[in-house]
């Protein structure tokens, strides 16, 4: 089978990987942009409106409008902000978000991917570091709705990273290596959503409240944060918070399919399209969620995350590690 | 080799440091207006002058997360290679881990019963 580390470096295989890495963004790009367009349209269907359908057949052009819009809208940096942080936060934020995406298998052939034997653990260390744009944003608008947002975000993102992490132990006890590669082919007889089905729930809801998704969009509760973390912004930096948040929902579901959902296996249909079919599943109950619950207290959000979340993420650890004796 | 991967990893890195480059800085500036005005550059606070500084100081309870979040991360951090050489462990390996879950697990009842879980 391909791997990268097992091809000579040469100007060719270099080429590959440039060609692979090229497509891998591309690829993240066109989830983005349907990604919005589908959320707009599913929530719109579940609340009996029509959704976007002016701009091209069905309204599908209409994320491509909108970039566009984005993209001429003038770059507004209000007086007082701290200018170097306020310009840099948006790109500290969004490099981490497209770096994880190299260690997701996509398919039975690895072009795509970079087989790290720390996989797992570079997954959550390079998605901590968004963190770190989101309170940079806050901080450098020099507004109050933006710095009260920046530090919800990062006290909210901080708290559910445990329980995130803690759930994906399990997964990793259960394979014995943090390659994603082996925690795939691991799951040929039985996917790990079955034996971690505590693991799997613990790591649903850890990951919404990791992408400030409903029911955990505290840190951008319209009605009393006006935008949160990125009201300042205008034009395509805030463009660029965006593209963030949907990347990160493309790459969590990702690694939902990759540690819960066998990955790419599956019989019949090739690799690629089972990859795309549960990894679309995914970011559909995402947007179900969203549709269907209301916004957390914020005196809950932080109490489940240490009360709840984190026990029973602990509990599970034991009860996989106990049955894994017997 | 296995540097190969990580050459590609720097790739990612260069490419997710360019798509914020290009349109940011290179084609931003052709395609965007550019006429500030003193209103349009003032701090935004829901149309009215904005008041005082927004550097003010916030919740302590955010330092407490903050520190509560290093110990747990860090706890987290420790279980994985347990976690990969489990299989090889034993019994030896599940009692050392049930040791250091509880010792974490009292600090997480000493939080919780010294109230710094609740944000009032």
């Amino acid at each position: 089978m391909f791997h990268w580390e097992s091809t000579p470096l040469t100007g060719l295989s270099f080429l590959g990987m440039v060609i692979g890495a090229v497509v891998v963004l591309l690829i993240a790009l066109a989830v983005v942009t349907y990604a919005i367009y589908f959320e707009r349209k599913f929530i719109g269907w579940m609340q009996l409106r029509i959704g976007p359908n002016r701009v091209g057949p069905f309204g599908l052009f209409q994320s491509f409008a909108d970039i566009l819009k984005l993209l001429i809208k003038e770059d507004v940096i209000p007086d007082k902000a701290d200018r170097i942080m306020f310009l840099l936060a948006p790109v500290i934020a969004f490099v981490p978000s497209f770096m994880v995406l190299a260690v997701i298998p996509f398919s039975s052939t690895h072009v795509f991917t970079a087989g790290l034997n720390v996989g797992v653990l570079y997954y959550l260390a390079i998605s901590a570091i968004t963190i770190l744009g989101v309170v940079l944003g806050g901080w450098a608008s020099n507004n109050k709705y933006s710095l009260i947002g920046g530090m919800r975000s990062a006290a909210q993102m901080i708290s559910y990273e445990i329980p995130l992490g803690l759930s994906i132990v399990g997964v990793v006890l259960l394979s014995g290596s943090l390659n994603m590669n082996v925690i795939v082919a691991h799951q040929a007889k039985m996917w790990f959503i079955i034996p971690q089905i505590i693991g799997f729930v613990v790591f649903i809801i850890a990951g919404l409240a990791e992408l400030n998704r409903t029911p955990f969009d505290l840190p951008e509760a319209e009605s009393e944060l006006v935008a949160g973390y990125h009201t300042e912004y205008s034009g395509f930096r805030f463009a660029f918070f965006m593209l963030t948040e949907y990347v990160y929902a493309f790459a969590l579901a990702a690694l939902a399919t990759t540690l819960f959902l066998g990955g790419w296996s599956g019989p019949f249909l090739p690799s690629w399209l089972w990859f795309v079919i549960k990894t679309a599943a995914v970011i559909f109950f995402l947007f179900w969620v969203r549709a269907t619950m209301p916004r957390m207290r914020g005196d809950q959000l932080m109490s489940f995350a240490w009360k709840v979340l984190i026990p029973v993420a602990l509990f599970n650890l034991l009860l996989t590690g106990g049955l894994y004796l017997l | 080799m296995y540097s190969q991967d990580f050459i590609f990893i720097l790739l990612f890195v260069v490419l997710g440091l360019a798509l914020p480059m290009a349109t940011l800085a290179m084609i931003g500036p052709l395609l965007r207006p550019k006429h500030p005005t003193k209103e349009k550059l003032k701090t935004y606070e829901s149309g009215l002058d904005p008041v005082g500084d927004a550097r003010v100081r916030y919740n302590v309870r955010y330092y407490l997360f903050a520190l509560m979040f290093l110990a747990f991360d860090v706890e987290t951090v420790f279980l994985y290679p347990w976690a990969v050489e489990y299989h090889n462990l034993g019994l030896y390996g599940f009692t050392e881990m049930l040791i250091f879950l509880v010792l974490l697990a009292i600090g997480l009842v000493y939080a919780w019963r010294k109230k710094v879980l609740e944000w009032k």
